[in-house]
């Protein structure tokens, strides 16, 4: 079994040959820093109304390069705060998943027996519930605070990883050398934490760059049903949902956190496969399982 | 007999499951703030008290969970809140039939073209054709359907109007075909990817180089060692396939005005009709729970390492 | 069913290059509207309406909503009925007389009145009626609006039989209600449809599936032929109707589209004849390409934010609140916010009949100065740039409410420095929060008319009012109210109102903001419709004109 070194090695080695995953990290990075740094060579705020410059297309004479909103708000500084937003849910909500699902798995898939078939039963119980529902009458009867939207989306997304953590686990407990630490007598946990977690990366690796676009598409499904992110915050999809309803009148509404959208979401798809080739070359073919 | 133990095994297990759902779905109703009865102007006490008690709101929670699982068993998933004069079983009865239409045709379309379009890519691999396609399958997985709609309608319904803007009338193909493909291009498109990335793979497997270097015939490698391997995990993601077109379905319904179970569960969520959004997350849970069990079915013949272990 | 017709293209890309403009008005064809004439009509006679929503019920004693409303008025008719343009007409009853003390009213039911199924219209079915509205067991949530019927409110509250209503049938064709008080605005409420006949073989045989399609008997224009929930209602035309030679159309078609956006695109697809209402931020875009199907009237109903008066920082403090009210430029809102044509409201009650609200002294002023005023007032409560006032606005989620929400948020801030929280909750949760008086400190509040005088307006702010999420209670305006409520209409009556919403504005306990308008999207093809304040149309009076495209070379 590799070790944690030259299984990245390994994994930069191939990553660097796929151009459109370079390209993607590329392009994500410069867009972290634009949602971060933008909103500063912009004169307008978040939330500044103009009433007398309501849906002004993009001009260059007084700063406002996107144009504006409906209500007169400038549209680069909403496109950047909504960046923000977009990628922070997608990132912590992913988390909040990868937290619950990794431990989950893990203990599972380590315990093995009765516990692992008990646990994944609950998983599968789980996996029967139609949880998009949940989630909808989660923020519908409890309200919309944006760490609800955390917790619920990440809540009910951990059971995709758990499955695979359990899988992966079950994978390596085989290995000689975990019967060795074992029989050396070092703790459960020691275990887990040094030897199953650290080869768990790549699987996480892959599932996060593959969810947070998921995630980022579910809060723009909830700001189409009234859910997301509450004014005066707003989201990609928040803003794509207002661009979509004038699209006719006022295209720019809709063009710019569109592009904004759909450029983060094919990056992070580039990336994920990039990973997933690199970390997990020939999964399918593995057989043992 | 393996196989029937097997399915009588996993319909077994899906009862507690059940049960987890409703008790689940019907708590997490009841402990939500504003009622049924909560209206502009407000109600007369007397009245308000006959419809509590007209829809046996005052009894404790836990006897109003016995009834209403013991209704359930009889196919009676109770009153409607908000629409006074149907049950809830009348609802569901006329609106799982749209919402079943839109999505199979959805499903349908999305597998049948996914796959062709991601197995021609794979078969010109690195071509034009197949950088084409996949650019086709980044842009429907990154166009929001809420976006992709409007879209749609504005350029075949006011544009050329060539289709109808809404409306259900009777599922007649002309007002289900906008509907149908907004729902089935995301999943298409993942399909495409899907399809693509397996086949590429199964192209360049060890069994297949070695058939092709025996002279076999192309079309019947494709045919006997391509064709189940490549769609292997096509199969396995048409669990989450559904589960993404009954979330689609929910946005679709509702820019489409088609009255299916997806905006009757919106709009019941909102008007908090709590027998109906019961009613409808009961029931999409039994189906996915017999939908995954028709997938591990299957899956068991498609891949015969998995009933070996059965 | 229309005509295909060939029509510019314009091309609409995804990403991309500069705005787009979409062309309504092809410049090849135009619409030959009623023929030669102007009046020749189209062969199928069908309207298509947005409702807005699904009714919860057709049941009209137990229904709620201007959506119910819309579709029982063409079902059914009561003892009163309007014209087009909203004035009061016979209905059922065919002529009325009331007492010298305006406390007895006798209505004559016309012969010809008929049931759909050809029974007779009798005022004992009225009685039945009546006193089926009032019974709690009839689960009405309206029944409070049969109140001014003598002994109607104890019998709503379980305290008399419903027998006891003072509604009798002298004989068939005469019917007699005695009311608590004179009640000027009684023939109007005779409108509603809490008030409509229900024919009473149906209701003992099915119960409340009375109102199926398949069991309905109605005595309006229209019966229902069909109902598919969340897809249409369908109404037919009722032969046996007894003014139904003056009918024109032959169905009637409801729809529940509740987006906005999406009933915009099917009417422009020519699949709606009538929208209920327009999405406000496309108004500017709708102006300029559907400019003479954009109908806008005058509406009878008050748009406001209201304080809670029962604990700071707005409790006993009538400056802050005035400073608040004065600080919002309402001009903004009505012309640049919403931009239908609402109408900036200084006073509470929208004008209506002869009650026109006076002025405040401070409506006469500039914004500036107001703003001016504001700023002085806002600094004798206690606040300042460096102690600013910090408080929550609650609304219901849509999307106007939303704009005029962050409009109010921005010109408190920029005129006074105040800081602003929004929330927003879905509709039943927003009416419990605003009715438990908690949590709210700021909410958004709006009354449309139940009928045509300014007392369903004035009471809203009663101290006993349930609906008075406020708080205000005024020994000095209860007792304006209660005076007004004895005297039969006429000058003093209307006086003691007026001088009631003086008492009231001098309070501030509400900070009034517009007064609405109705905005609906008609094809010209659509013949009969008048605009009236009560935005009450019945689709008895319309008619469909003949279209033809013509294509000039």
């Amino acid at each position: 079994m590799k070790n944690t070194n030259s299984l990245l090695n390994d994994a930069w080695a191939a990553l660097s040959k796929n151009k459109a995953a370079l390209i993607s990290a590329a392009t994500m990075v410069l867009m972290v820093l634009m949602v971060l740094i933008g909103p500063f060579f912009s004169p307008y705020a978040i939330d500044e109304t103009d009433w007398y410059k309501i849906a002004a297309p993009p001009t260059l004479f007084d700063g406002h390069i996107f144009g504006t909103d409906d209500l007169g708000r400038d549209l680069f500084v909403r496109t950047m705060y909504g960046g923000r937003i977009s990628l922070m849910v997608g990132l912590v909500a992913t988390m909040v998943s990868v937290m619950i699902g990794v431990t989950y798995g893990a203990v599972a898939g380590f315990m093995g027996g009765r516990v692992d078939a008990l646990m994944m039963r609950f998983v599968d119980v789980l996996y029967a519930m139609p949880f998009l529902f949940f989630v909808i009458l989660l923020m519908v009867f409890f309200g919309r605070s944006i760490f609800l939207i955390f917790v619920a989306i990440g809540a009910v997304n951990w059971l995709d990883i758990a499955r695979i953590v359990r899988g992966q686990t079950l994978n390596i407990k085989g290995k000689e050398f975990v019967d060795a630490a074992r029989s050396g007598g070092v703790s459960t946990i020691k275990i887990i934490m040094k030897h199953i977690v650290p080869n768990l990366l790549g699987v996480v690796v892959v599932y996060v760059a593959l969810t947070v676009p998921q995630v980022i598409l579910v809060e723009s499904f909830l700001s189409f049903l009234g859910l997301g992110v509450q004014e005066p915050m707003t989201s990609w999809g928040a803003l794509v949902n207002q661009g979509a309803r004038q699209m006719e009148s006022s295209p720019w509404m809709l063009i710019f956190p569109a592009v904004f959208l759909a450029t983060t979401l094919f990056c992070f798809n580039f990336i994920g496969d990039g990973l997933r080739d690199a970390l997990d070359p020939k999964d399918r073919t593995r057989g043992n399982d | 007999m393996s196989n029937f133990r097997f399915v009588i095994g996993r319909f077994l297990g899906a009862i507690p499951t059940l049960l987890i759902l409703i008790c689940l779905a019907f708590l997490l109703v009841k402990s939500a703030p504003g009622g049924p009865f909560d209206f502009e102007r407000s109600l007369p006490e007397e009245v308000e008290a006959n419809l509590r008690a007209a829809y046996n709101l005052d009894d404790p929670v836990y006897l109003q969970l016995f009834k209403y699982i013991g209704d359930l068993l009889q196919g009676d998933f109770g009153p409607s809140f908000q629409y006074r004069d149907y049950t809830v079983t009348e609802l569901i009865a006329t609106g799982f039939p749209v919402s079943l239409r839109l999505g199979t045709a959805a499903i349908f379309l999305a597998l049948i073209f996914g796959s062709i379009i991601g197995s021609v890519a794979a078969l010109n691999q690195n071509s034009k054709l197949d950088y084409s396609v996949m650019f086709f399958g980044m842009i429907g997985i990154s166009i929001p359907n809420f976006v992709m709609a409007p879209l749609l309608v504005l350029f075949f319904s006011i544009g050329l109007k060539a289709l109808p803007a809404g409306g259900y009338n009777g599922g007649d193909f002309y007002h289900m075909v906008l509907p149908v493909v907004s729902l089935a291009l995301p999943q298409m498109a993942y399909i495409a990817r899907l399809t693509r990335g397996s086949m590429i793979e199964v192209l360049s497997s060890n069994f297949v180089r070695t058939a092709k270097a025996q002279g076999l015939p192309t079309r019947s490698i494709l045919l006997k060692h391509v064709l189940k391997p490549t769609l292997l995990p096509v199969v396995s993601y048409l669990g989450p396939a559904t589960a993404a077109i009954i979330t689609g379905s929910v946005v679709v319904e509702q820019i489409f005005g088609l009255p299916g179970l997806g905006r009757y569960f919106v709009q019941g969520a909102l008007n908090r009709d709590y027998t109906l959004v019961m009613g409808v997350v009961v029931f999409y849970g039994c189906l996915i729970i017999l939908f995954n069990l028709i997938v591990d079915t299957l899956y068991g013949f498609i891949d015969p390492r998995i009933k070996q272990n059965r | 069913m229309k005509k295909r017709t060939v029509i510019i293209m314009t091309s609409f890309l995804l990403f991309g290059c500069g705005p787009k403009v979409s062309n309504e008005t092809p410049t090849t064809e135009s619409l030959m509207i009623g023929g030669p004439s102007g009046n020749e009509l189209a062969q199928e006679q069908v309207f298509r309406k947005n409702n807005g929503s699904d009714p919860g019920t057709l049941d009209p004693h137990r229904a709620e909503g201007v959506p119910a409303s819309n579709v029982l008025r063409d079902l059914y008719e009561g003892l009163v009925s309007e014209a087009a343009n909203g004035d009061y007409i016979p209905g059922v009853a065919e002529s009325w007389s009331i007492s010298e003390d305006g406390k007895t009213y006798r209505f004559k039911i016309r012969e010809e009145a008929i049931w759909s199924n050809g029974d007779r219209v009798v005022a004992e079915d009225f009685v039945f009626s009546l006193r089926r509205s009032v019974d709690p067991k009839t689960l009405s949530n309206y029944s409070s609006m049969l109140y001014p019927i003598k002994n109607a409110r104890d019998v709503v509250l379980g305290k008399l039989p419903t027998d006891m209503l003072s509604v009798s049938a002298e004989n068939e064709k005469t019917l007699v209600i005695e009311l608590e008080e004179p009640t000027p605005y009684f023939i109007s409420l005779l409108t509603h449809s809490t008030t409509y006949p229900v024919h009473p073989p149906s209701v003992k045989e099915y119960g409340t599936s009375f109102t199926r399609p398949e069991n309905m008997i109605s005595n309006g224009a229209f019966t229902l032929k069909d109902w598919r929930i969340q897809d249409y209602i369908l109404l037919e035309r009722n032969e046996k109707y007894w003014d139904n030679p003056s009918t024109t159309l032959s169905q009637v078609y409801y729809y529940p589209l509740d987006n906005p956006d999406a009933s915009l695109r099917r009417y422009r697809a020519n699949e709606l004849d009538f929208t209920d209402t327009t999405p406000s931020e496309q108004l500017p875009w709708i102006k300029k390409n559907l400019k003479d199907e954009l109908k806008i009237t005058p509406y009878f109903g008050s748009y406001y934010y209201g304080f809670n008066n029962s604990k700071p920082p707005f409790k006993d403090n009538p400056e802050l609140r005035m400073a608040l009210s004065l600080a919002v430029n309402r001009t903004i809102i009505t012309d640049i916010v919403l931009g239908a044509g609402q109408i900036p409201a200084f006073t509470f009650v929208p004008p209506v009949k002869q009650y026109q609200g006076k002025q405040p002294e401070w409506a006469k002023l500039t914004q500036e100065e107001r703003e001016g005023l504001a700023r002085e007032l806002y600094t004798k409560a206690g606040y300042s740039d460096a102690n600013p006032l910090s408080i929550e606005i609650i609304y219901n989620t849509s999307e106007n409410h939303k704009r005029v929400a962050l409009a109010v948020t921005s010109m408190w801030k920029k005129v006074l420095g105040v800081e602003t929280k929004l929330r927003n909750q879905e509709w039943k949760v927003f009416l419990e929060t605003r009715r438990l008086q908690e949590e709210t400190e700021v909410f958004r509040g709006g009354w449309i008319g139940d009928y045509d005088d300014p007392y369903t307006f004035s009471e809203l702010l009663h101290s006993e009012n349930e609906m008075n999420h406020s708080g205000y209670a005024s020994e000095e305006y209860d007792a304006l109210l209660r005076s007004a409520s004895l005297r039969p209409a006429g000058k003093e009556r209307t006086n003691d109102l007026l001088q009631a919403e003086q008492v009231m504005l001098n309070d501030m306990p509400v900070i009034p903001l517009y007064f609405y308008v109705s905005q609906h999207l008609i094809k010209p093809w659509v013949f009969g419709l008048e605009g009236n304040v009560m935005d009450h149309h019945y689709s008895k009076y319309v008619k469909i004109l003949k279209t033809e495209t013509l294509i000039s070379e």
